[in-house]
């Protein structure tokens, strides 16, 4: 063991609902350690009573997201020694997301959008009409495989200065979803999808800023998706059918 | 409270108004050039039922442009919506398009006292 344990101040956002203010924790600092490490460090150490979220700890189940220094990550794969430039490590929760306590956020809003967006499969066949073959080399298929990878973890939903400004935007992760449906040939539901996303609240409000897409743990590009939604829902006004 | 609806607005007058630019500034380029009076301007706009129609759709397209624009703004800074969002967006649209008309008609159909 260290014969010195270095240590690294933390500061922590706590609190209940939209009252609250950060508090500061010495942590342990080790190398190779995450943010959710020093979070659960602060929990099982320091104070039992702090809130946060988390389940897989290897960047599957898209829980762990936060605030990190201001900016949105997975706690679970993003490395201490990576945004502690000053050794300065700062973590509130998601923004824009209703805070229930602490680090924990009502994901409500964010999921209630993806039913909005009509972002549900609609389903073409039933179960005893045999299985549609889908061709991966399919125009259509590559698409939709460009969001299929997403894991719901709101991240793009915090990065979106959109979402910040306008309450109703769908935001990123929704409107991705639905383009992967729409791209998606065993979905019923093109149409359906189309008047969802073209409401007050539609694809038409992106401004383009990209924050979803610099910001998506995964790679992925929502911005891309919500202009292939504005594209298609112009073709279809133009031909009479929006 | 950008609707498919007005963001084609906006995009069409957009794609109208890229041209009409580009027209209004070769003219200005043209008439600072030949070094035009005012009153030789106004001697080619007078009457001139193309220069009513060249800057009449400017207008028009800078009011729906301008309105829609102006409206995403003050919902996304200031959470504006419902009638006072309406009124505001319709507010702008005629604000304009009157200030704009009466500066055209000031120089092709209404005639007052410029020699």
């Amino acid at each position: 063991m260290n014969e010195v344990e270095k240590t690294r101040p933390v500061s922590v956002w706590r609190g209940e609902g939209e009252v609250g203010q950060f508090e500061t924790y010495d942590v342990p600092a080790y190398d190779n350690q995450t943010v959710l490490d020093v979070v659960s460090h602060i929990q099982h150490y320091i104070d039992p009573s702090l809130s946060y979220r988390f389940a897989c700890r290897v960047g599957m189940c898209g829980s762990c997201a936060m605030m990190v220094n201001g900016e949105p990550r997975w706690t679970c794969r993003t490395h201490v020694n990576k945004v502690a430039g000053q050794d300065v490590l700062e973590i509130a929760p998601l923004r824009i997301l209703p805070v229930i306590k602490d680090l924990a956020t009502n994901m409500d809003p964010f999921f209630d959008k993806w039913v909005k967006a009509e972002a549900v499969h609609h389903s073409s066949a039933s179960r005893d009409e045999e299985m549609m073959v889908v061709l991966p080399d399919d125009a259509e298929r590559k698409k939709a495989d460009a969001g299929i990878e997403c894991i719901n973890c709101a991240v793009c939903y915090a990065a979106c200065d959109t979402v910040a400004g306008n309450a109703d935007y769908l935001g990123p992760a929704a409107l991705q979803r639905a383009w992967t449906l729409y791209n998606d040939a065993r979905d019923a539901g093109k149409q359906t999808i189309l008047e969802a996303v073209s409401g007050a609240g539609g694809c038409h409000n992106c401004h383009a800023q990209g924050g979803c897409s610099h910001y998506c743990p995964n790679e992925l590009n929502p911005m891309q998706a919500i202009a292939g939604l504005k594209q298609a829902t112009t073709r279809a006004m133009l031909k009479g059918k929006l | 409270m950008l609707t498919l609806r007005l963001y084609m607005l906006q995009r069409i007058t957009a794609l109208l108004m890229a041209p009409l630019v580009l027209g209004h500034i070769g003219v200005m380029i043209y008439a600072v050039q030949g070094g035009l009076s005012a009153a030789e301007i106004l001697g080619r706009t007078q009457g001139s039922v193309f220069w009513f129609s060249f800057y009449g759709l400017f207008v028009l397209a800078v009011s729906v442009h301008a309105a829609i624009g102006l409206r995403t703004i003050l919902h996304e800074v200031t959470g504006l919506s419902g009638r006072l969002l309406m009124f505001f967006t319709w507010g702008t649209a005629l604000g304009l398009s009157v200030l704009g008309m009466r500066a055209i008609l000031a120089v092709t159909f209404l005639t007052r006292g410029v020699s």
